[in-house]
């Protein structure tokens, strides 16, 4: 087990931080680490990398326990922090270099030239980090982070700030670096977790609230299906509730409305009724269930399901 | 802890501090010495370096305090603290480091003084007639004081981010340690009293040294000083967590 979480809580004060939670991570997954803000992540990550100590429970990273073998959990931890904290007035070769001596590096310059390498940094390494963009300043957390080629990287909201196009650069080379690491990374975008994640776990005001593979997590949701469905002309609800198989359905609007159906063929059944009705049919979609929808449902949004 | 050191020193490179560390150190105490009528070498007719000495600890209060004032209000502020405590080295490497680089800077500033050493020895009659052992020790103390004043603006540095407070706090701690306390010998009313605390200044200490007596009493003093602050700076610094 790369990571090894037992009935961890962190107080902060009287305030719950981190609730008791247990979870694991074997050795090369990536796994999502979701929640809204707020719900402890930043704290989790922060107790395994060895910035604050738990409160209560234990957590262990390559089997040493964080507070007694903290600073052998620190030499297999890669850590970027919230924010991507960096200093300004370093270059960023020089920042690498110093990041790699304190990473307890044998050959920092070779390394470092690897690793401005494999985050494509090399145009920008004579900078000073505070001219950098906020994408190449990202690459540059993320470069410090595994400079001591650590077994385990822990990765606190690596894409947020970042615009559509830094996001997918950004997402590309963490799902690179998950070939030959364990990845752990925060986020509260849940297309990042559809686009990067092995699996999920999903935190709530300090609780975990699932921790599934994306595939299970789908299929739980019960084999619900939404259809997004227009009309040419006024229908009423009652007639809508009639149709085999559905149980919920919401007008969004003019003569559209949002149907909730528990079968599979559910939209040919929608079609059967409008023909059978006489109603002309503008539109009809299947909507799928995401990731979204799973997220509202185990956190307590529920939204329209 | 060498890492940091060297990091340290680079950044007192890159921003200014070293340089203008240096040029204020030597730009008053040759002032003082050679230039400003009053108490320079010529008026006062001795071949000696006592203005030097004198003034020397003042001005180190407001220019050690001008060093560390960064060392880790910076990083807090930035939030670079996060990255730097998770990084396989311990918070006493940490700390040591930045230590050591502050009185490492001040020795570099100490080092051109030497050449108002020089000046001085060959101004003597007969030359190089100069109360070398006094040097010596003064030399000796300026650096344990660099040292105890670094302590000093480091601690103040770990207890606030802000590098105007830490700055105004060690200041105020180094006036506290040097000028309170050793004013009070002075305070008849305080008698005994007043003759025990001023042993607890640093002044007393430095003052005997600078007579070229290297007593151990004195340099204990010091290095304990220093000790102290250490580990109070580590005491704070893992406040983290509480």
């Amino acid at each position: 087990m790369s990571i090894e979480v037992s009935n961890l809580t962190k107080l902060y004060g009287a305030q719950t931080a981190v609730n008791n939670i247990t979870f694991a991570i074997s050795k090369g997954e990536i796994v999502g680490f979701l929640g809204p803000n707020g719900a402890g992540k930043s704290t989790t990550m922060k107790i395994l990398t060895c910035f604050i100590p738990p409160t209560s429970g234990s957590a262990k990273v390559c089997g040493l326990d964080v507070g007694e073998q903290s600073l052998q959990v620190r030499k297999h931890v890669g850590y970027l922090p919230e924010h991507n904290p960096l200093y300004l007035d370093m270059y960023v070769k020089e920042y690498l270099a110093f990041a790699a001596g304190m990473g307890g590096m044998k050959n920092p310059a070779k390394r470092v030239a690897e690793v401005i390498d494999l985050t494509n940094l090399v145009t920008e390494q004579h900078k000073k980090i505070g001219q950098l963009s906020k994408g190449y300043r990202q690459r540059v957390g993320l470069a410090q982070a595994m400079i001591h080629e650590p077994d385990v990287l822990i990765l606190d909201e690596p894409t947020s700030g970042l615009d559509p196009n830094q996001v997918v650069e950004i997402r590309d080379l963490i799902k690179g670096l998950g070939r030959d690491k364990t990845i752990m990374l925060s986020t509260h975008i849940m297309q990042e977790v559809e686009a990067i994640c092995d699996r999920v776990i999903i935190i709530d005001k300090g609780n975990i609230v699932a921790d599934d593979t994306l595939e299970n997590l789908r299929k739980s949701s019960g084999g619900k299906v939404l259809v997004r469905v227009q009309f040419a002309a006024a229908v009423e609800q009652s007639a809508l509730l009639q149709i085999q198989g559905c149980i919920a359905a919401e007008n969004t609007g003019g003569y559209s409305w949002r149907l909730t159906g528990t079968q599979a063929d559910f939209r040919q059944a929608v079609s059967q009724f409008a023909l059978a009705a006489n109603l002309e049919v503008m539109e009809l979609v299947s909507e799928q269930h995401s990731l979204e929808n799973i997220f509202r449902q185990v956190t307590g949004h529920v939204d329209h399901i | 802890m060498w890492t940091i050191f060297k990091k340290e020193i680079r950044g007192f490179l890159s921003s200014l501090i070293a340089y203008v560390v240096m040029l204020v150190f030597l730009g008053t105490t040759g002032l003082f010495m050679w230039v400003i009528k009053g108490n320079t070498v010529f008026d006062l007719g001795l071949a000696s370096m006592q203005v030097m000495f004198e003034l020397a600890p003042y001005i180190f209060i407001f220019l050690v305090s001008a060093i560390t004032m960064r060392s880790f209000s910076e990083e807090k502020r930035l939030g670079t603290l996060e990255t730097l405590t998770t990084r396989p080295i311990s918070d006493l490497g940490i700390i040591l480091g930045k230590y050591a680089a502050s009185v490492f800077l001040v020795i570099i500033a100490l080092l051109p003084t030497l050449i108002y050493y020089y000046s001085v020895s060959q101004l003597g009659s007969p030359q190089g007639n100069v109360d070398t052992g006094a040097m010596w020790g003064s030399y000796f103390g300026l650096v344990l004081l660099a040292m105890a004043y670094s302590s000093l603006g480091i601690f103040a540095s770990v207890v606030t981010d802000n590098q105007i407070v830490a700055l105004i706090l060690s200041m105020a701690m180094g006036f506290f340690f040097y000028v309170v306390l050793g004013m009070m010998g002075d305070i008849q009313a305080l008698d005994v009293i007043g003759k025990s605390l001023e042993w607890f200044s640093l002044e007393y200490h430095f003052n005997s040294m600078s007579r070229g007596v290297l007593d151990t009493r004195d340099i204990l003093y010091m290095l304990s000083f220093s000790g102290l602050f250490i580990g109070l700076t580590k005491t704070f610094f893992e406040s983290r967590k509480w």
